[in-house]
């Protein structure tokens, strides 16, 4: 059995710590040692998006990402994205403006789109369209992931 | 934008129907709480990994599994030795049928490989790792054979034959000689010579289309757990939960009472989540593991060369017309690859390619032919792209010769109730016409072509066609004391259908659509249901939601009776609430008072419609080509489809959008490559390149309504038929941008700047 290596991090702002081998993704972690099942395994290398979560600020395809590197670093799933208030404004756009379908690419999408609107809070439609064009949707032809995205930026606009 | 045109002439009174609820699941999916199937962690779960041959065509010598059964921490390693020899017996497979014998060798090979990627071993040990490294360590000794690729060579006399008992059915008779051609269809009618004779106009031409993916973005998995009492649970990501107990109790020869199905939530299926493969497999290792549950989650490559795909195919067209414009005669030959095992979509494209016209004279040839590449399993409107790209190119040709404008030219020729299909069926309420005279008003249509360049921007039109199924369906309901009522069924939701059938039972309740909580739920739990495809769960689970609800109602009249203490009769019931005399009560007053009145109100039905009723789509797209490149852009895209009555018009909306990029991507991007020897090259998302968001601008519908009167709401079904115009409305534009006709997909950047060469040397 490979040795296992000690890992602490911040994830969805609690301190965590877990034993890992050096081979295992910060996705496979994520998924099967700690129980986060919200990002997930489309494809495995990065293609499809579905893995994403925001590590110190940035968005990474979670699948590309060994989990030896989070130590000492903050991580965001899906999980991590509503707060003691409800839901953040992206999950409640996605649900009115029927954003989804499956639901597989959902919690990828929410989370992109919360790393796009964290450092760009009024994104173009051209903008949002380069920004998850990391993230494969096969059910709604995103036209009304886009639409949920502008209409989440719009409401978060006028919050802060 | 969605616009929504009723056709209905009786002016909607639905409380519920027609309306955009938040769908129940909505904040399952948002949160990342919905649990689908590689979620689920079961006490002492194994995982399992797949051996995979890397042959397209060989004989299986012998499989030695000694080094990875030795391998530290496997727990069971499975070939076909361990299933039982399933004998040869056709079972109904959603939208297709499949040999069990057949199914059973794809779940793992028994004799042969057909294809690269076929399953001939599997491995389950005590984590992922472990079981791909033993895995890798079991030696198969192949002797390879010859791979048969194309689709016309397979059908030739001196081709390798994949499977040696292959005889043709040939127009129902079987032949007596070995051959790839797994059946010869056709379809006549009238006087085809005198046809062509009369037309004034005659096109014909070939066309190709490869193997396109389903491209669902969640892997096939499945988890086992077989108890030493014999009895099995199964959870899985499939669309069908009866039939994979079906499938799996007759692969494994066990009744299907031992098994019990439970449906995850699904990350998308578009057909190819009906048949089995991992959950035979995962069953056998359970059982050889000492009992321990077993996971096994494909990967990305795996699902790309060893599940779907859709056929691809060569098809041969020739329509004439005569000088009004009004075809004339019709005659074309379908080719389509099954993969290694029978069952190619063939019969469905046949039937679809001349449906939305008037036809007096055809002759459709359709041929089933097995290839060295995966079976093909269904994908949304299976066989209907490829045929309507050949036949929707070849109408705009003739609209072109006649001068005519193609949407006039479909007025012309457009079917219409009481009109008898190529096929045979006759028509009944249909609304083709109707999403022609929409598409014909639509802004976009009426609007100009515009994009950033002058030059090289054309418009496109195409049409189509498909059946919808029906189907079995069951459901069940309670009443619960605040006023809102259980559902379950066992309808897998792949896109809101927890809410479009609760909306359905909601409306015959007059209460809302939250006050329904709709569950999906296993087998041993709700009444036999057929899988969510076909365009059938609104149509069909709807319907048995509506029964309940009728069956709810009636007991609650009896109940409101009794606190009346007069007859049921005398009660009316409108819009949620009873009414008696100057009295009244809603339903969660009435709700309220079901224990005094006699205990809890629960109702089933199960309905078995044999056929909903068949829907159009009618599609125009703006495009501009880049000559250097070959880059194609859709600058504007409009989906006009007749939905019947729109039950919950957001998801209708998404349907149709999602209809279309999936259309889009099979048009300009999406193809199987395959290396001379029959290996893969593209197995990878990158590769296999669906579209992104920069691919596709907003996609602008039109919903149709005109109501199927064969459904209690008027439900068609609407999943499917918008993949099927979107090759030809490419290629149309493309060829009113360049002034070149495609007649093969994907029309990618290479083969349409090699058009454009040509055109100039």
């Amino acid at each position: 059995m490979t040795k296992r290596v000690r890992v602490q991090a911040t994830i969805n702002g609690e301190e965590a710590e877990f034993l890992c081998e050096p081979r295992q993704s910060l996705l496979e972690v994520l998924r099967e040692t700690l129980g986060l099942t919200g990002a997930k395994e489309g494809c495995n290398n990065g293609n499809c998006g579905a893995c994403n979560v925001i590590l110190d600020g940035a968005l990474v395809n979670s699948c590309l990402v060994l989990a030896v590197e989070i130590n000492g670093r903050r991580v965001t799933t899906i999980e991590g994205i509503a707060t003691a208030q409800g839901l953040h404004p992206l999950q409640e756009k996605f649900i009115v403006h029927a954003a989804l379908q499956c639901g597989f690419c959902t919690p990828g999408f929410i989370v992109a789109a919360k790393a796009l609107l964290d450092q760009n809070p009024n994104p173009s439609e051209t903008e949002i369209r380069g920004w998850l064009a990391g993230n494969l949707c096969r059910c709604t032809g995103y036209d009304r992931i886009v639409r949920a995205v502008m209409d989440a930026a719009q409401v978060q606009d006028g919050i802060l | 934008m969605t616009t929504t045109l009723p056709v209905d002439e009786k002016k909607d009174s639905y409380d519920v129907i027609g309306k955009n609820p938040l769908r129940h699941d909505g904040t399952d999916k948002v949160t990342g709480r919905a649990q689908y199937g590689a979620d689920i962690r079961l006490p002492g779960m194994l995982y399992g990994a797949m051996v995979r041959s890397s042959h397209a065509h060989a004989r299986i010598l012998s499989i030695d599994t000694s080094q990875a059964e030795a391998y530290p921490g496997v727990r069971a390693v499975v070939t076909a030795k361990d299933l039982p020899d399933v004998e040869s017996k056709i079972a109904e497979l959603g939208e297709g049928t499949i040999n069990l014998r057949h199914q059973s060798n794809n779940v793992l090979a028994k004799d042969k490989v057909l294809y690269f990627g076929h399953a001939v071993a599997a491995v389950a040990a005590i984590n992922v790792h472990i079981a791909e490294a033993a895995a890798a360590l079991i030696e198969v000794e192949y002797e390879v054979l010859p791979p048969v690729l194309d689709v016309r060579k397979a059908m030739q006399a001196d081709s390798a034959i994949l499977l040696d008992d292959m005889r043709t059915d040939e127009l129902g008779k079987k032949g007596d000689v070995p051959s790839n051609v797994a059946a010869h269809y056709q379809i006549q009618t009238g006087d085809l010579e005198k046809g062509f004779q009369d037309a004034s106009v005659i096109v014909e031409r070939e066309f190709f289309t490869s193997m396109v993916h389903q491209g669902y973005i969640e892997p096939q998995n499945a988890t086992a757990q077989y108890n030493p009492d014999g009895q099995i649970t199964i959870w899985c990501s499939t669309q069908g939960s009866f039939g994979v107990r079906e499938q799996t109790a007759e692969i494994l020869e066990m009744p299907v009472s031992k098994i019990r199905v439970v449906p995850m939530e699904i990350g998308g299926g578009f057909g190819g989540k009906v048949g089995v493969y991992l959950e035979p497999v995962v069953v056998l290792l359970s059982r050889k593991s000492g009992y321990r549950p077993v996971k096994m989650t494909m990967t990305r490559s795996d699902v790309l060369a060893a599940t779907g795909p859709t056929s691809g195919s060569y098809i041969k067209v020739k329509m004439g017309a005569n000088r009004e414009g009004k075809i004339t005669a019709v005659q074309a030959l379908l080719a389509y690859e099954a993969g290694a095992y029978p069952g190619s979509p063939v019969g469905g494209g046949m039937g679809v390619m001349f449906a939305p016209y008037r036809i007096e004279n055809a002759l459709v040839d359709g041929y089933d032919v097995l290839v060295n590449k995966p079976r093909t399993a269904a994908y949304r409107a299976p066989g209907g792209s490829n045929a309507a790209f050949a036949c929707e190119t070849m109408v705009d040709e003739l609209c072109e010769k006649l001068g005519m404008d193609p949407i006039e030219f479909r007025l012309l020729n457009g079917a219409r109730e009481g009109d008898r299909r190529v096929d045979g069926p006759t028509f009944a309420r249909i609304g083709f016409l109707e999403t022609l005279e929409a598409a014909q008003k639509s802004s976009h249509y009426c609007g100009p072509l515009e994009g950033p360049n002058r030059s090289h921007r054309g418009r496109g039109v195409a049409s189509g066609f498909w059946y919808n199924y029906g189907g079995k369906s069951s459901a069940s309901a309670s009443v619960n004391s605040d006023g809102t009522v259980s559902l379950i069924t066992g309808s897998v939701d792949i896109g809101g259908t927890r809410t479009s059938v609760a909306m359905q039972l909601a409306e015959g309740l007059g209460i809302p659509a939250e006050s329904i909580h709709p569950a999906v739920v296993d087998t041993d739990s709700v009444g036999y249901t057929e899988g969510t495809y076909g365009s059938r769960t609104t149509f069909s689970t709807g319907w048995a939601a509506y029964e309940v609800s009728k069956l709810l109602k009636e007991k609650l009249l009896e109940r409101a009776a009794l606190i009346w203490e007069t007859q049921p009769d005398k009660i009316r019931f409108e819009h949620g609430r009873f009414l008696f005399d100057d009295k009244q009560m809603t339903f969660a007053q009435l709700a309220s008072r079901l224990d005094e009145t006699g205990g809890p109100v629960v109702a089933s039905a199960a309905v078995r419609p044999e056929r909903s009723a068949p829907t159009f789509a009618t599609h125009i797209v703006d495009v501009e080509v880049d000559p250097e490149t070959g880059k194609v852009q859709i600058l504007r895209y409009t989906a006009v489809q007749d939905a019947g009555k729109a039950i919950y018009p957001d998801y209708v909306a998404s349907q149709m959008q999602g209809g279309v990029a999936q259309g889009v991507g099979w048009a300009l991007n999406e193809e199987y490559l395959y290396d001379e020897q029959g290996r893969l090259v593209n197995a990878s998302l990158l590769d296999y390149r669906m579209p992104v968001t920069l691919d596709l601008p907003m996609i602008e519908t039109v919903i149709v309504e005109v109501p199927n009167p064969g459904h209690p709401y008027g439900v068609r079904g609407v999943g499917e038929v918008p993949i099927v115009p979107p090759p030809a409305a490419l290629a149309n534009a493309i060829y009113h941008a360049i002034g070149v006709r495609m007649t093969t997909l994907p029309m990618t950047p290479a083969r349409i700047v090699a058009e454009l060469n040509k055109q100039e040397g």
